[in-house]
């Protein structure tokens, strides 16, 4: 079929040009901002190196003191939040715009939830080192995740129902995490509070290794996604008529954005409401009907850095990312149920 | 046009876990024509429409099209044969109209790969058709119904398909609305040659813009054909259950239904 090009066609350019120059920019502006916070939480500290020191060391320069503060302890505390506030912004928003409902992020429907419980028994039962409770972690994510799914999907899927279903299993994860605790030996108790706050400070490039590697290959698996998934934000049956085969491409976030997820709440415990906050807050900037799953996740990357660096330094005691992103997530929370029941919106 | 696609269904049973909704149904869809489907609620007429753009699949029997069964087509290359306009789209909310009409093209884009001058040319060509260009940069959300309507039949154009099937497009609009619908789709059908199947609650307007018409009773053909030979009181007292007289348009000459109820006797 072909058509005479009308001359409307200039204008929708020029609109939709204008539209995506103005996402790029927010975009790239995100990542800056992120690279920033990167940098102050390699530069500042109990000692402050500068620039060319830190430069020096990535490079793999010896420098004296600064080779071990940064390249030891800094650079696998920054690589950590970037990777883990990336994978939990990227995690959240896919299932977010998925299930087309912002209360649809893993920490609400129950996937981080699991992972905590599995990650307390691990500490507090089995006596496990932090490897084992990161793969104990992994496994009860992807477990609970299997099985909200499973619940779900009988008779035809419906995201009102998982959704329901997630927060009725997040519930019970709760418990178990809560008897579990006060099963718990005083020494045992502190290590799985600290587990559970969610928190950079244990950060080493062992923990930091499994995240990245994962992150390799699931990040431009949920990307690749993209398309499909502004497709299916018109609903199952347009998407479908537009040739997304609905069912490959929900299974592949799914399976995609809760092992991305799973791997960065096994490496830096469940950094309370960054999956969750990611994703709106990346559309508010970016405007409506963009792709949000990379400005998503670099928002997540950068609430993490930030929200570190606050804890680390803005007040006498230090506190983990995850008390900092959880003073922030929670009112955020409200606020949006209240917003939603208003408007019945999507994000 | 040339070499018209076609679409039919061979023997389809269509059922919901094991409540059959459409037994042994056979139908061959007139290529280049508007064809209308009716029938009472439940009846399996949104059923097999959903059947026919591949959203289900036949428990038996095939859904064909050019020859081949459907199901074993790539779904993408489909879409570009076949398009869909399902009753209850979602918009994204604040979504720009040009950009929703944009989600068309779907079918036609890689991975990837950038809007290309055809992208373009086929949403302001959808857009112009639909009588909609100026609103390309307005959101959805601010629409009225009827315009929004036009957004995503103006979508489901820009997929560039030769056959368009629609779910009820005329509902929740009012009569105007309804009637500035049909005749965009008999626009399109006559300017572009698009086969139109659609599935109709209003036996009048479907008696008015279709070409063919398909009368389904407990999700099997009960009759089919041109309204004129099909559209009588007998039909509609088969398919709807509804005493009726039946007739002549004064303004087509096509049959128009005048339902009787328990108030209103015609003798």
């Amino acid at each position: 079929m072909s058509f005479v090009i009308p001359p409307t066609a200039a204008a929708i350019v020029a609109g939709r040009n204008a539209r995506h120059r103005r996402r790029t920019v927010i975009s790239l502006v995100l990542a800056g901002l992120v690279l920033a916070a990167f940098a102050s939480t390699l530069m500042v500290g109990q000692t402050f190196y500068a620039p060319d020191e830190v430069i020096r060391v990535i490079l793999g320069e010896r420098v004296p003191g600064a080779s071990f503060t940064v390249g030891e302890l800094r650079l696998p505390r920054a690589s950590l939040g970037v990777l883990a506030g990336f994978a939990f912004g990227l995690g959240g928003v896919a299932f977010q715009t998925m299930l087309r409902n912002p209360l649809a992020a893993p920490d609400i429907i129950g996937i981080t939830t699991g992972a905590s419980a599995a990650a307390v028994i691990g500490i507090v039962f089995l006596g496990l080192d932090e490897t084992g409770v990161s793969f104990l972690a992994l496994a009860g994510s992807i477990a609970t995740a299997l099985a909200i799914y499973l619940l779900a999907n009988r008779r035809g899927f419906a995201s009102a129902r998982l959704i329901l279903i997630g927060i009725g299993v997040a519930a019970m994860m709760q418990s178990v995490t809560s008897y579990v605790l006060t099963r718990a030996a005083a020494w045992d108790l502190q290590a799985a509070m600290q587990w559970l706050a969610g928190s950079l400070n244990g950060a080493s490039w062992d923990s930091v290794a499994p995240l990245a590697l994962a992150s390799v290959v699931l990040v431009p698996l949920v990307l690749a996604q993209g398309r499909a998934l502004g497709a299916l934000r018109l609903g199952d049956d347009v998407a479908a008529g537009l040739g997304v085969r609905v069912r490959v491409s929900r299974v592949t976030l799914i399976l995609a954005a809760v092992a991305l997820l799973a791997f960065a709440t096994a490496a830096a415990g469940p950094i309370a409401f960054v999956a969750f906050m990611a994703g709106p807050i990346a559309a508010r900037l970016l405007g409506p009907g963009a792709s949000l799953l990379l400005p998503a996740g670099l928002v997540g990357a950068l609430l993490v850095l930030a929200a570190d660096l606050v804890g680390q330094f803005a007040f006498d005691h230090r506190y983990p990312v995850g008390v900092v992103t959880g003073a922030i997530g929670a009112p955020y929370l409200i606020y949006l149920l209240a917003r939603t029941n208003r408007s019945g919106g999507s994000i | 046009m040339t070499d018209a696609h076609t679409l039919s269904a061979d023997a389809v049973t269509l059922a919901y876990g094991d409540r059959t909704v459409v037994e042994a149904l056979s139908l061959d869809l007139a290529p280049g024509r508007i064809t209308a489907i009716v029938g009472a609620n439940g009846c399996g007429k949104s059923t097999l429409l959903r059947a026919l753009a591949r959203l289900i699949s036949p428990r038996s029997g095939q859904v064909m099209l050019d020859g081949t069964v459907l199901a074993s087509r790539p779904t993408k290359e489909v879409a570009r044969t076949l398009g869909l306009l399902p009753q209850s789209p979602l918009a994204p909310e604040g979504i720009a109209v040009a950009d929703l009409v944009g989600r068309g093209r779907h079918p036609h884009q890689r991975l990837l790969a950038r809007w290309t001058a055809d992208d373009y040319a086929a949403v302001a060509a959808a857009l112009e058709a639909t009588g909609i260009a100026d609103l390309a940069d307005r959101s959805v959300d601010e629409l009225s119904g009827g315009q929004r309507q036009r957004v995503w039949i103006a979508m489901a154009l820009a997929q560039e398909t030769e056959i368009l099937l629609l779910d009820e497009p005329t509902t929740f609009l009012d009569v105007a609305h309804q009637i500035d619908v049909l005749d965009l789709l008999t626009d399109l059908n006559r300017s572009r040659g698009t086969t139109i199947v659609m599935v109709l609650h209003d036996l009048n307007l479907a008696a008015r813009y279709a070409d063919e018409l398909v009368a389904v009773v407990a999700g099997r053909v009960h009759a089919l054909g041109s309204p004129r030979d099909v559209v009588t009181a007998e039909l509609v007292r088969d398919v709807f259950g509804l005493d009726c007289s039946v007739i002549p348009d004064p303004l087509t000459g096509k049959p128009l239904v005048l339902p009787s109820g328990r108030h209103h006797v015609i003798d």
